[in-house]
């Protein structure tokens, strides 16, 4: 690993200052990522900037019946927190779908969004890798790529995004908060997060410094009634190859309002807006169903080995909202 | 880049200067002598290195010493009391639920934190498989949840796949 220095802030401001004098600098959450990436010869800090005790650790209920959770709080206090399995068990679902227990004591909110690809020529310093090192070409896309996007892929990177939570949240409607050199903003989860096209070493719309402090979940009546389906090669502690999240409002058997995401398919989390529109205000067949999911797929540009995940991502939309519906 | 940090490891206090790329497990094993936790990948994928830290299991290999300053570790070495194993550590002998051992450590710190999360009522993800899926905060009880207990320890791998006993033994413990 390569030398740095290590500081820690006593408040958002602060550490948002300290990142904003060192270009080179990062912030560190539950490092289980970043540190990784370090050992890798990935990513090269010269400067860390500890957020213990600078972003919150709590969950709490909002007057308009949200719910904000401190960007600070573990993978593992999410997941167990009773007012979001009540109110959001898709995100509980989803947090406990990623890793192990021991990393996602670790690992924070904030931090869990933030997480780089794990395409392997991404992590290999050694190969060609225009989100590693802009300019020098894709290697995945003539070589492995069975894990990687089938949607919104650019020439220059078919990576994707490997936060289950992320998928969960942009399922329903969340945001984050964040503080940066230029103020505070919110930002919709729809756009936290980017496709690559020609510049893929941005993963997100976050300026350099600009720190996410919490994530708002809003008052969702129906998020009550969601689920998180992962799919992968093994029953546990692997990425996922498609997930869903998704929620649904029925009355009467029809659709009166519906969510679904898609993750292990692109760059970002991947809000099916196109299969929503097409089942509200109707029953929730599966003949509906899969028609929906072909109009979302229908854009899919798999690669040489990963045309499966195209039927898969259909099949898993189809189940995963069947079971919501209790059939 | 050095720095003066204090860790409480198996109840004794250290102080100690690391370089600020030191993790903890690089910290307790080659700085403080405690080889419990073992080195298996280094990324945070096998297992083999986890501890309690500050009562949680941790993967110590993707943790920074310098961000633990004065966090209290407990490696499977001190989860034994005045020479007495602790209830996993012997039962994980009488299942013989394990074959070569590099990974044993980290096993049984993991099985130590399994029990205390089911106990506080922390679901897993198989717990939103059961029927009413997991909205309760109830204790979780995986005594006779298998598929409980190899989710909940999938984060430690083991490559003779000793897994069989491992099972069986977490079960034994969470039973009494």
């Amino acid at each position: 690993m390569r030398p740095f220095r290590y500081e820690r802030a006593t408040d958002p401001a602060g550490a948002v200052a300290l990142l904003a004098r060192s270009p080179q600098a990062a912030f560190l959450g539950g490092g289980t990522n970043l540190v990784d990436l370090m050992k890798l010869d990935v990513a090269r800090p010269d400067l860390l900037v500890d957020l213990r005790g600078v972003t919150s650790r709590t969950i709490e209920e909002l007057p308009d019946g949200g719910v904000r959770v401190g960007a600070g709080v573990s993978n593992s206090d999410l997941a167990a927190d009773p007012l979001i399995r009540r109110r959001c068990p898709v995100v509980a679902q989803a947090v406990l779908g990623g890793a192990s227990t021991q990393l996602r004591n670790l690992a924070t909110v904030g931090g869990n969004l933030l997480q780089r690809t794990r395409c392997g020529y991404f992590q290999d310093v050694s190969t060609a890798c225009n989100k590693r090192e802009p300019g020098t070409g894709c290697s995945a896309i003539e070589g492995h790529n069975r894990d990687l996007a089938v949607l919104g892929s650019s020439p220059d990177c078919i990576a994707t995004h490997p936060s289950d939570l992320a998928v969960a949240l942009v399922a329903v409607d969340a945001a984050v908060r964040t503080v940066g050199p230029d103020g505070s903003r919110v930002i919709p989860l729809t756009e936290l997060h980017r496709l690559p096209g020609s510049d893929p070493q941005h993963d997100n719309v976050l300026a350099h410094g600009e720190l996410i402090t919490a994530v708002d979940l809003p008052p969702l009546p129906f998020a009550a009634n969601s689920r998180y389906r992962k799919i992968r090669d093994r029953a546990s502690y692997a990425f996922a190859l498609v997930s869903v999240a998704a929620a649904v409002d029925l009355v009467d058997g029809q659709v009166r309002d519906v969510r679904i995401a898609l993750g292990g398919v692109a760059h970002k989390p991947w809000r099916a807006t196109r299969a929503e529109d097409l089942l509200r205000g109707g029953p929730l067949t599966e003949q509906r169903l899969r028609r929906a999911a072909e109009a979302e797929l229908v854009d899919a540009r798999p690669q040489s080995d990963n045309a499966f995940k195209v039927p898969l991502a259909r099949n898993a939309i189809v189940r995963t909202l069947l079971d919501l519906a209790g059939e | 880049m050095d720095t003066e940090i204090t860790l409480r490891v198996d109840g004794a206090d250290h102080r100690l200067t690391v370089d600020t790329r030191t993790t903890l497990l690089d910290a307790l094993r080659e700085r403080l002598g405690n080889t419990s936790p073992k080195k298996g990948c280094d990324h945070g994928q096998c297992g083999a290195c986890t501890v309690l830290l500050d009562g949680r299991r941790a993967n110590s290999c993707l943790a920074l010493a310098v961000a633990h300053d004065g966090a209290e570790i407990v490696t499977a070495d001190g989860l034994a009391v005045d020479g007495q194993l602790h209830p996993v550590q012997r039962s994980f002998i009488e299942h013989d639920a394990f074959q070569c051992g590099y990974c044993t450590p980290g096993q049984i710190v993991s099985a130590v934190a399994l029990l205390d999360e089911a106990a506080a009522g922390w679901p897993s993800a198989v717990t939103f498989d059961r029927p009413d899926g997991a909205p309760d905060t109830g204790p979780i009880d995986v005594a006779g949840e298998p598929d409980e207990i190899q989710e909940r320890m999938s984060g430690n791998l083991c490559r003779c796949a000793a897994y069989a006993n491992m099972v069986p033994a977490i079960q034994e413990v969470a039973r009494s």
